[in-house]
């Protein structure tokens, strides 16, 4: 094991270490999945109303969408939704005029509406669940106060929802912090997965570095997992 | 339009012959992982620490870090180790220069850890009861095991297992970014000679649906036999 | 005529309450015991005791004259020497149990034959020709290919019981069979009990159908509070019960 002191110290915060670039990569993975995931929270609620709505031609493209996405291989969506998506920024800016012609659409973004894209099919089942799981006497008697149809959403439905939709949510969040690392693929973020990459190329110590990738990401996991816990304590007060 | 639509038709036959070796992918991870998966669950239900803690420690490891990079850990990682080693001189070595098998390697492991997961709850979903019976009459810890809690946790947990199946398929993918030429790396390749972004995309795209609906068709179907026993009753 | 089951002095303890307080018994061949008592008494841990579903803490169990091998451990409880004794002896004391318990992932004749195919080494197609004869001594030969979600439970304890019958065991053992019926199904399972015993074969059941216990079985046990209180024909225990006990137990079991 004499190779261990200068294997760890490849992974130092000095000039030579590589550890400085692994915490960028870091804080990288992390701002891509809480906007993705936050994106993914957009498209769930849409795409939850949707098949909720009277409307069938509303439940027939929420449809789509969930059934679509989730026959596709996400790397497939990714890299998919990522150039059209580009794309369809730019051709909604042209109706505003020429002016934004020339409109660079920022890769970040790009990346983070697919991967939310993607994350929102799933979250549109967790909350179309969530929302059946709520007694219809709840409503019923929301109704019955004379609610208006957004208030009982906003005081009664949500609210509730929450509760039910808390584990699926939470397993979604862990899935959206694992996909984050197919935007390394991408060739344009310096992720977690990207950092590894150079690492491991860079200095051909491929099992370290990919080891030191994997960490990182048990580490948001672990972390995740903890707080998940405590925020399912605080949500499920007065019911167990 | 034109060009682009016959351009995507023209890529077709080249896509369908990449089926086969996503399927193959699918279909031996699937067999293997689930296998592991056994002893996995077996492990993770034991009272014994020596037992529980690494199987724990090891679905930890498996579900809690992303699959892209746990394919390049082995990949890149069993890359950097293999050569040299005994295994070169083997004839282990001719399968080993393709990331074919790496990625089996990577998407059992994978799958064992899910699956284990999943399995581990059915197991101890098989009401005790029939278990109990089962001692009763004289069978033996792995025969109790064999006959009744297995088939009896697979029963309950099949339609998470094909769930599971599913996600496998499409997970397959990320085998195209260890040169393994499955549909996704095909895609990838026409991508690359021909300058286009969308059609390779939107060819592999359908087919990938197309997988997708035709295995869980199967899949329902082989469900479907495995519960009969919820099922109407047939006449007598 | 033979001992074939002897209990001698059975302690069990489930952490600090003892359940059984040495407890012994003996049941010869064609004996029809019907242990008796209230919830709580000892009665069904005594019975799963005798065929080691749950370990006693000390204690013998002999069964056709054959010592159970046990091996005292130092926390006061104990284990089996001899896994494979005790499965043999397992095959030869069949349990019919309150819930029925039958495989569900298995039809009716596949829960038949299953152990003595794979318990007693039954050739596949005798083990058939036996299960069907048996299910039609239980009057249920027409539901062999059911699945036990599609029977009702009368039924099901019918073919718990062809069950417990194919394996041809010393000793036949009945767990509350009828409890978990409804009151209209418990006269179909009773009859088969009733049936069994006039074939002179060895059953231990415990029981609440004091009426099955009178007519049926020539010994009744009472037990209270782990320990046998009282022993007899039925005659003796439930026409002359001599303790209070017994006494207010009857009074409270009359309808």
């Amino acid at each position: 094991m004499d190779t261990s002191p200068s294997l760890l110290s490849l992974m130092s915060f000095g000039h030579d270490g590589w550890g400085a670039r692994f915490v960028d990569g870091l804080v990288v993975t992390m701002e891509v999945s809480l906007a993705a995931y936050a994106v993914s929270l957009i498209f769930g609620l849409l795409g939850a109303s949707a098949k909720l709505s009277p409307y069938r031609w509303l439940r027939s493209i929420a449809d789509v969408y969930t059934t679509l996405v989730r026959a596709l291989p996400e790397l497939l969506l990714l890299l998919l939704v990522y150039y059209s998506g580009a794309d369809a920024i730019k051709f909604l800016l042209s109706f505003l005029g020429d002016d934004y012609e020339d409109v660079e659409v920022d890769p970040f973004a790009a990346a983070v509406i697919a991967l939310g894209f993607i994350g929102g099919a799933y979250m549109t089942e967790v909350m179309r669940g969530a929302i059946q799981s709520i007694p219809v006497g709840q409503i019923e008697a929301a109704k019955a106060c004379g609610m208006s149809p957004l208030l009982r959403v906003r005081r009664i439905i949500l609210p509730q929802m929450l509760r039910f939709a808390l584990p699926g949510m939470s397993n979604l969040w862990l899935n959206a912090t694992k996909d984050s690392s197919l935007i390394s693929v991408l060739g344009s973020f310096q992720d977690i997965l990207f950092m590894g990459y150079r690492a491991a190329s860079t200095t051909k110590h491929y099992s370290f570095f990919y080891t030191m990738t994997a960490l990182c990401f048990l580490i948001v996991t672990l972390v995740s997992m903890a707080g998940i816990r405590l925020i399912e304590a605080r949500v499920n007060r007065g019911y167990k | 339009m034109d060009e682009s639509l016959t351009f995507l038709l023209s890529i077709f036959p080249r896509l369908l012959a990449a089926v086969p070796l996503t399927l193959a992918l699918t279909a031996i991870s699937c067999v293997i992982g689930n296998a592991l998966a056994v002893p996995v669950a077996l492990a993770r239900l034991s009272p014994n620490p020596l037992l529980w803690m690494p199987s724990a420690l090891y679905i930890l490891l498996m579900r809690g870090t992303p699959l892209l990079v746990q394919t390049y850990l082995i990949y890149y990682g069993l890359g950097e180790v293999l050569p040299g080693s005994f295994i070169q001189q083997t004839f282990l070595w001719e399968y080993l220069k393709d990331g074919f098998w790496y990625a089996v390697f990577a998407f059992s492991l994978n799958t064992a850890g899910y699956t284990g997961e999943i399995l581990r709850g059915a197991m101890s979903a098989v009401p005790r009861g029939e278990i109990e019976a089962a001692k009763a009459y004289g069978m033996s810890p792995w025969l109790v095991l064999w006959r009744v809690t297995l088939p009896r946790a697979v029963q309950i947990c099949l339609p998470a297992m094909s769930g599971e199946t599913i996600l496998l398929l499409k997970a397959t993918s990320l085998a195209s970014l260890i040169t393994v030429w499955d549909i996704m790396g095909t895609a990838r390749q026409i991508q690359k000679e021909s300058y286009r972004i969308y059609e390779p995309l939107i060819a592999a795209g359908i087919i990938y649906i197309i997988t997708v609906f035709i295995l869980t068709r199967l899949l329902n179907l082989l469900e479907r036999r495995i519960n009969q026993h919820r099922a109407a009753p047939q006449s007598a | 005529m033979d001992t074939t089951l002897k209990v001698e002095d059975l302690h069990k303890r489930f952490g600090e309450a003892e359940v059984l307080k040495g407890v012994s018994l003996s049941a010869n061949t064609g004996d029809v015991i019907a242990m008796i008592g209230s919830s709580g008494s000892g009665k069904s841990t005594l019975l799963r005791c005798i065929n080691l579903l749950e370990i006693p803490n000390s204690g013998r169990v002999y069964v056709n004259g054959e010592l159970i091998r046990m091996k005292a451990l130092p926390d006061g409880t104990s284990k089996p020497e001899d896994q494979k004794q005790v499965e043999r002896i397992r095959s030869k004391l069949a349990m019919v149990f309150q819930s029925f318990n039958l495989w569900s992932h298995r039809t009716i004749l596949e829960n038949v034959i299953e152990a003595p195919v794979h318990v007693l080494g039954v050739p596949k197609k005798e083990a058939i020709e036996r299960a069907e004869a048996l299910l039609a001594k239980v009057g249920i030969a027409d539901k062999r290919n059911f699945y036990p979600n599609h029977l009702s439970g009368g039924q099901q304890q019918r073919a718990a019981i062809a069950r417990a019958l194919a394996m041809e065991p010393s000793v036949l053992l009945f767990d509350e069979p009828t409890s978990a019926l409804d009151p209209e199904l418990v006269g179909e399972v009773l009859q088969v009990m009733r049936k069994l015993a006039e074939e002179g074969r060895t059953m231990l059941v415990v029981t609440h159908e004091m009426g099955f216990a009178r007519d049926v079985a020539n010994q009744i046990v009472f037990l209270h509070k782990g320990q046998i209180e009282e022993q007899g024909t039925p005659g003796e225990v439930i026409g002359h019960p001599k303790s209070e006990r017994l006494k207010q137990f009857l009074s409270s079991t009359r309808h």
